[in-house]
């Protein structure tokens, strides 16, 4: 494909309409993806995640400033949420990048969630691959602000940076410990503000609890807005992954989370083909008609349906 | 393929008035399509350089300071110097009558004035995209 | 304001005229609509009476003029004493040229200057800057330095007129420039009288030109109280403005609820940076607007004035009356405009000039017919001027203080403003305050949803906008517009060159790192800003210094 060599050429226009086919069309991604999959694996991959309000594109933009002083090429996928209701979205997440719009050296892409759950897009660990063959040393991904049930975010990064806030009104402690627990490194930002003390010590206390953690994770005060302290958590970025490399821990992260994608893809073509193969007699409605009417049973049917398509 | 119609919403230049963006755009989001949105106090150099990486369908830009025939202009300029003309560039705020045509032929594809209803402007938008 | 027994006994009469009355003719002729809203939005009864207003306590709520909590006006004579000012905010292109339209006006009788100053010189930029391309000289006037501002108000003599000026975030700079071409005609500082708008939380949230973040702005706001206070005790040094938030399209009831609630931050501010309460409120001022619907806009002033009133003695513990009394601009709202049939706006304009002056205003600008579509045309701008004359001698509504007071609907109405407004101060409270609530986006928020519930009223036709949504024409008049010479930007551009290279250049450097020391140690920076000035350092020089120790906000968008 020509738009494939004019990205690896360094193309901005042909990697942005790489991802727009990735979003919109199944089969070209999975053209696009194969052409492009060996040229990936280069790029350090960091979730940026935490509440609404907490200030992640502010945080994501100094972040991003610190590492073009060293001369890196920065990839940035902010993702925000779509209306259930129209299926459309605002992505406003650039607002607070537009320093690096002229950047040749920074690539950033909105995407709506289309209504995958989980904080990320269905599309955003493609879009990632596709950054990664650009030649992004670093790529943000930068989560659904909504605090509850963004996890994915730990199956497409290296490293999980969670951003907390003072004063937002939730404490710690009611956020769902499963959330807190993928965080590699704790961004207490605002730290300028009553409170910023009373969050970090609560961070304390919630890892003080944590089983099995290989590496107790960081808390760094950051006052994003005000660039104080981003150079440290840099640091403390790199430093993860230094110890994610040495330790192993990498190769291991990167080999769980491909086990959950492959599944994944798997899972979505299975479900496609039932669809197909069940369609010309009645369809999956059909079953539920028979189980509604308690005529057979589910492990019956799944086990007819499983023939259907061949599995069994 | 399933295509989403991604506008570029942006405030190109000082003009800080952007109730009419912030309209446009909710009523976009509500119409289905993707916006992304930058804010104020945009240069148009930024405003082409979002454009590209997002991979937008349309521009819509909104002016109320009268710097229309300075701002539209240099977008499409822009747009022609990095070969993405293709992308459809449209206005609203407060633009003189006597302004559009002169506007349209520099390659506005529409103006819309106070008074527009939203939905005038996403049945252009959807009618005029290359689907 | 009436015994409960006459209370109960019209509350039964009430009755009976709806079961009797009232129902068999809705039964016959049903009603227009379902139900009926205020411009806001809000429900409107059928009818109201003393019930709608029985726990009103004329003493306690409503007072004499002049007198707490003010409700009827600010002072004892109101219109019948002094007209409001009629200040037309007028402004474009070259000091040259607005000095032109100034000296116009003021023959023509308007009694008050009101500046509007181009993008650029909102925002802190010369003309020169690359941000400053396309824009200057377009929505108002281009000042870059003192040379530029001594030409605007060249045969102006600054100690008879009144002028206000719509300048925030680079407030200090402008007043000192004021302030030095005073000097050069002879007119000291304490003669001068007039008004900076220096508000900038509600540039925040609605207007958009602000430069500084939150802290640094509240600390250069402060500085200008101070200074004023001991040196330029006439000057009004803020027009805390709901204008901009009600054109962003927030009902009347937040109008009031946020632009207090920033109000009450200023106040703050102030008292924090230990000045003493009566020593600034006095010269606090407010602007506001006016919609279209006259007795929800008149309820609006009255319950604004009230409030206040209360918040300053009760919550700050003012002694002063003048720090209790909310004086107040007005200017016709600008998006009740429309660009269809622009001379229907002439009627707007006078609906909503009369609900200013039945509200009580201190000054009023009448917009310009043909606002929706350019700047105004000199024809224009004399209409607009015309309909406060009109109002003023030909009304009559200017023969009596208040004249709407007692009417139950008005009177309902002003409390119901009032509650609701004080719900948002009180939430607002909660929240930490009017920076902390727009730090997080509530107020930006609140007003974005309502502008939207707004729209879509309008594109259901549940709201009429005559020509626009409804008795549209084909033929829509040729409008002769004004058009700013697009050549004000080079002009610009080659005065600068000029300035600098005709100034002595040492002793700006000198001044302008004075202010930098200034700006990064305590010192009230207003004298700094003054010395600079007066050696003919630029706008954008002298925001430069502040920009680059002080940073710049970022704005929290709430879509």
């Amino acid at each position: 494909m020509e738009l494939i060599e004019r990205m690896l050429e360094g193309d901005k226009r042909a990697c942005a309409k790489l991802i727009t086919l990735i979003e919109n069309d199944e089969k070209a991604g999975e053209e696009i993806i194969k052409a492009i999959y060996p040229k990936t694996g280069n790029a350090h991959v960091i979730g940026i995640t935490g509440p609404p309000g907490a200030g992640k594109s502010t945080l994501t933009d100094k972040l991003v400033k610190d590492l073009r002083k060293k001369d890196k090429k920065i990839g940035i996928i902010a993702v925000d949420p779509t209306s259930p209701f129209s299926g459309g979205a605002i992505l406003g997440d650039r607002i607070r990048m537009n320093d690096h719009a002229l950047d040749p050296n920074v690539f950033i892409r909105s995407m709506g969630t289309r209504g995958y759950l989980g904080g990320l897009s269905k599309q955003t660990r493609n879009a990632v691959k596709v950054l990664d063959a650009y030649g992004c040393d670093y790529i943000f991904i930068e989560t659904v602000g909504v605090g509850q049930s963004e996890v994915d975010i730990v199956k497409a990064a290296d490293t999980v940076v969670m951003v907390m806030v003072p004063g937002l009104g939730d404490d710690i402690q009611s956020i769902k410990a499963g959330i807190m627990e993928i965080g590699d490194i704790f961004a207490v930002n605002k730290s300028d503000l009553m409170g910023s003390q009373r969050t970090a010590t609560e961070i304390k206390m919630m890892l003080d609890l944590s089983e099995n953690l290989d590496r107790r994770p960081p808390i760094v005060m950051v006052t994003a807005n005000r660039n104080e302290n981003i150079d440290k958590l840099v640091e403390e970025i790199d430093s993860h992954l230094e110890y994610m490399d040495e330790s192993g821990n990498l190769e291991k992260r990167r080999r769980n989370n491909f086990e959950d994608e492959l599944i994944n893809l798997v899972e979505l073509e299975i479900k496609k083909l039932i669809k197909e193969k069940t369609e010309s007699d009645g369809g999956i409605k059909k079953y539920a008609d028979q189980l509604l009417s308690r005529d057979v049973d589910p492990y019956s049917i799944r086990d007819e349906i499983l023939e259907k398509i061949n599995l069994k | 393929m399933s295509k989403t119609i991604r506008v570029l919403v942006a405030k190109p230049g000082l003009d800080g008035h952007d109730r009419g963006a912030k309209m446009i755009a909710r009523s976009l989001r509500d119409a289905g399509m993707e916006v992304i949105y930058t804010g104020l106090r945009q240069s148009p150099e930024q405003i082409v350089a979002a454009a590209i990486q997002e991979d937008v369908d349309v521009i819509g830009m909104s002016i109320l300071s009268g710097a229309h025939n300075h701002l539209f202009p240099k977008v499409i300029k822009l747009l022609k110097e990095q070969n993405a003309e293709d992308i459809m560039v449209i206005g609203g705020g407060v633009i003189p009558e006597e302004d559009i045509p002169g506007l349209k032929e520099m390659g506005v594809k529409a103006i819309f004035t106070p008074g527009t209803p939203t939905k005038d402007t996403v049945e252009f938008i959807r009618n005029n995209v290359n689907k | 304001m009436f015994d409960k027994e006459k209370i109960d006994q019209i509350s039964k009469s009430k009755k009976e005229w709806e079961e009797t009355k009232l129902d068999k003719v809705l039964s016959r002729f049903p009603e227009r609509k379902e139900e009926f809203k205020t411009g806001s939005g809000e429900k409107v009864e059928r009818l109201y009476t003393p019930e709608d207003i029985k726990d009103l306590d004329y003493m306690e709520d409503l007072g004499f003029p002049g007198e707490y909590p003010y409700t009827r006006g600010y002072q004892p004579t109101m219109h019948r004493g002094r007209l409001w000012t009629m200040r037309m905010y007028a402004g474009f292109a070259t000091a040259a040229e607005s000095n032109q339209r100034y000296k116009y006006l003021v023959e023509n009788g308007s009694t008050g200057l009101s500046v509007a100053f181009d993008l650029p010189t909102q925002i802190g930029y010369d003309s020169d800057h690359p941000l400053a391309e396309g824009e200057v000289g377009k929505v108002g006037v281009a000042i870059d330095s003192l040379a530029d501002m001594e030409i605007l108000f060249d045969g102006i003599p600054l100690d008879k007129v009144s002028t206000s000026m719509t300048i925030n975030a680079p407030a200090s700079a402008l007043l000192a420039m004021y302030i030095a071409v005073a000097e050069k005609q002879g007119v000291s500082a304490d003669k001068l009288r007039g008004t900076i708008q220096n508000d900038i939380l509600k540039e925040y949230v609605a207007r958009g030109t602000y430069i500084f973040p939150t802290e640094e702005s509240m600390r250069l706001i402060t500085d200008i109280f101070e200074y004023c206070s001991e040196n330029v005790p006439k000057w009004n040094t803020i027009s805390i403005s709901g204008y901009h938030i009600r054109e962003a399209g927030s009902t009347a009831a937040q109008e009031v609820g946020f632009t207090l609630a920033d109000g009450i931050a200023y106040v703050e501010a102030a008292i924090k940076a230990g000045l003493d309460v009566d020593s600034f409120a006095p010269r606090l001022s407010f602007f506001f607007n006016a919609h279209n619907d006259l007795l929800e806009e008149v309820a609006k002033f009255r319950a604004a004035r009230r409030l206040w009133a209360r918040i300053m003695k009760e919550r700050f513990g003012a002694k002063n009356p003048k720090s209790m009394m909310l004086k107040f601009h007005t200017q016709t709202g600008g998006s009740t405009l429309t660009a269809q049939q622009p001379d229907n706006n002439v009627v707007r304009v006078a609906i909503q000039a009369l609900a200013a002056v039945l509200g009580g205003t201190q000054s009023l600008h009448t917009n310009s017919r043909d606002e929706a579509l350019a700047l105004p045309t000199e024809d224009s701008v004399t209409i607009a001027l015309r309909t406060q004359q009109i109002l003023a001698n030909e009304s009559g509504v200017t023969n009596t203080v208040d004249p709407l007071a007692g009417s139950y609907y008005v009177e309902a109405k002003t409390k119901e403003i009032e509650d609701e407004a004080m719900k948002y101060i009180d939430k607002i409270d909660d929240l930490g305050g009017a920076p902390k609530a727009i730090d997080r986006g509530y107020i930006q928020q609140e007003i974005t949803d309502a502008a939207y519930d707004y729209q879509k009223a309008v594109e259901s036709g549940e709201v009429v906008v005559v020509g626009m949504n409804k008795y549209k024409s084909d033929k829509e008049p040729k409008q002769e517009l004004l058009k700013v010479d697009p050549q004000v930007g080079e002009m610009q551009k080659e005065r600068l060159t000029k300035l600098k290279s005709e100034r002595n250049n040492e002793a700006v450097e000198e001044k302008l790192e004075a202010l930098r020391k200034a700006c990064e140690g305590d010192d009230n920076v207003m004298p700094y800003i003054v010395d600079a000035v007066k050696e003919y350092a630029t706008l954008g020089e002298v925001c430069g210094v502040m920009r680059d120790v002080f940073g710049e906000y970022e704005q929290n968008v709430m879509l």
